[in-house]
């Protein structure tokens, strides 16, 4: 693998870029791993990339059963934010902004992340007070976080309508500057293409089937459509399937798997600057640097694994849309298409450590484990590294359901759920 | 948007008309204040997430209003039969379960009792 430097694009500028290689390797199995993570998405491939980088152990394999990036990585809306209610969220959220701030450089790759600013708009009283409590609540916690009125949220965003006559008027807006977006297509490559220079194993179209356990209960390997994969630690990072995935080692999770709905725009030219959100008309919206706007919609009412999902759910957004930024109102949306995700009753993560010995998880992110990318990935693979969580992920552990030490966030997250 | 035939009206209708409503055959346990954490977390929390055929409920929100039961694959989003609350978990047969899988050939739920028809269940 070849270091990207200025120096290597101007030579390769001049070889006609046939000097570049693959960017990760794609090896046979093993029959053994010291760690085993299943799911090649953002996180289960960030959670290798820092076992290796940072707990020096490099015999691991990541398998997936279909290709990596392939699942809700390459499914989400972008958005990166850490404006989050609860203490333990903002520490966890904003861990990973931290590292999404060093990401490109860490990983030699750029993943394009960009602060270019979240706005979450109020349209009533309620969501006022509620705004204003998560912009005190975020300060209170190191995260920025400021209170705009109308105007000034125009001024951020001009395409912005805050007429008085809108159905539902702008009444002000808490802003994130260090919020953006990142191209997570880059973020799943990049993960991968360091982690693999590490030595670590990515191992595409090899679904496991099976979880075995030795007579103490114990893990001891799993079992692949490629054959059997013996390994000591198993983390299971398989987003909206990890209640199936979890079910072979005989755990029943807290969790519901639900379509989550996005789409894009034909592509224009640089219109929309920041990121806007908006909980009570249910939309959110950004540009991708390739031109398209990127719309997230919402989940449909019915648990599915069918990755896809009603169009009423994304008309319903663009209704939203249109009456908050007219300008879009004739435009045309190329493509749309659903991901399946994980919710826990909290709507918060689960990070931990699992009944069963050398079997560890980390799902349930819901709508918006993309932002969490760097910093789940890190927290999680000090989890298994040192078999204990760390100080940002303990109060994300699989028991909360049953001590009723809860991370609510189900209230105060950015969109209706 | 799923079509959803409602027992109680023995119409199909868009799923505007209803609301998700859960898991189905959950029972409330009797001294819920008694009960261990453990089960509670069992009951109130933990839920199957099956892929493959789901049991839920429904409630004819924009109809009715009545809570009913279906049985629905997860990965299709066909209905393979909807219920009245209160009925017996339905055993289903190998066809049906094909039929409603993802390239089955599926006819719509409740075909039997006819999709618009006023016929027995």
């Amino acid at each position: 693998m070849r270091r990207f430097s200025g120096f290597a694009l101007a030579r390769e500028a001049m070889r006609e870029h046939k000097g570049w290689g693959r960017q990760w390797e794609s090896p046979e199995p093993r029959s053994q791993y010291d760690v085993v993570i299943v799911g090649a998405g953002g996180h289960g491939l960030a959670t290798a990339y820092y076992l290796a980088a940072e707990h020096g152990i490099t015999n691991v394999a990541v398998l997936d059963k279909g290709w990596l990036g392939g699942g809700n990585t390459g499914r989400n809306t972008t958005i990166i934010r850490s404006n989050y209610l609860y203490d333990e969220s903002a520490a966890i959220y904003d861990h990973a902004v931290r590292l999404w701030e060093g990401l490109s450089q860490a990983l030699n790759y750029n993943v394009m992340f960009s602060q270019r600013g979240v706005m979450m708009l109020a349209h009533n009283v309620h969501d006022v007070q509620v705004l204003k409590r998560h912009v005190h609540a975020n300060r209170l916690n190191g995260v920025d976080n400021e209170w705009l009125d109308p105007a000034a949220a125009r001024a951020f965003c001009p395409p912005l309508n805050i007429s008085k006559a809108a159905r539902y008027p702008v009444v002000g807006a808490a802003l994130q500057r260090r919020g953006g977006v990142a191209r997570h297509d880059a973020v799943a490559w990049g993960y991968a293409r360091a982690a693999s220079a590490r030595g670590v194993h990515i191992i595409q179209n090899c679904e496991v089937t099976g979880i075995h356990r030795g007579p103490d209960g114990a893990v001891t390997g799993v079992e692949t459509t490629r054959g059997a994969i013996r390994a000591r630690k198993v983390g299971v990072v398989a987003a909206g399937h990890s209640s199936v995935v979890m079910a072979m080692a005989g755990l029943r999770m807290p969790l519901e798997s639900f379509p989550l709905q996005a789409l894009v725009s034909e592509p224009v030219k640089p219109c929309f600057p920041c990121v806007v959100m908006s909980n009570t008309v249910h939309a959110y919206i950004s540009q991708s640097d390739k031109g398209e706007l990127v719309i997230g919609a919402g989940t449909d009412q019915y648990t599915s694994y069918s990755q896809t999902g009603g169009l009423h759910i994304i008309s319903h957004t663009l209704d939203a849309i249109c009456e908050m930024f007219p300008m879009f109102t004739r435009m045309k949306m190329l493509r749309s298409w659903g991901g399946i995700v994980d919710v826990t009753p909290d709507r918060s993560p689960i990070l931990a450590k699992t009944p069963v010995k050398g079997l560890y998880v980390n799902c349930g992110w819901g709508t918006g484990g993309f932002k969490a990318t760097p910093g789940s990935g890190h927290v999680f693979a000090h989890t298994i590294a040192r078999d204990d969580p760390h100080p940002i992920n303990a109060p994300f552990t699989l028991e909360r359901f049953r001590t009723g030490r809860l991370i609510d966030e189900a209230a105060a997250a950015a969109v209706a759920h | 948007m799923l079509l959803i035939h409602c027992p109680y009206c023995e119409e199909a209708r868009p799923e505007l008309e209803f609301r998700h409503a859960g898991e189905a055959h959950i029972a409330r346990p009797a001294g819920i204040a008694e009960i261990s954490d453990e089960a509670f977390e069992a009951y109130f929390f933990i839920r199957d997430n099956t892929k493959g055929i789901v049991f839920e409920r429904w409630r004819h929100i924009h109809g009715c209003g009545r809570f009913f039961n279906a049985a629905r694959h997860s990965v299709s989003d066909r209905f393979v039969v909807t219920y009245r609350a209160g009925e017996p978990k339905p055993e289903l047969s190998g066809e049906q379960v094909a039929a409603a899988a993802p390239g089955g050939k599926a006819t719509p739920a409740n075909a039997a009792a006819g999709v618009n028809g006023k016929a027995a269940r």
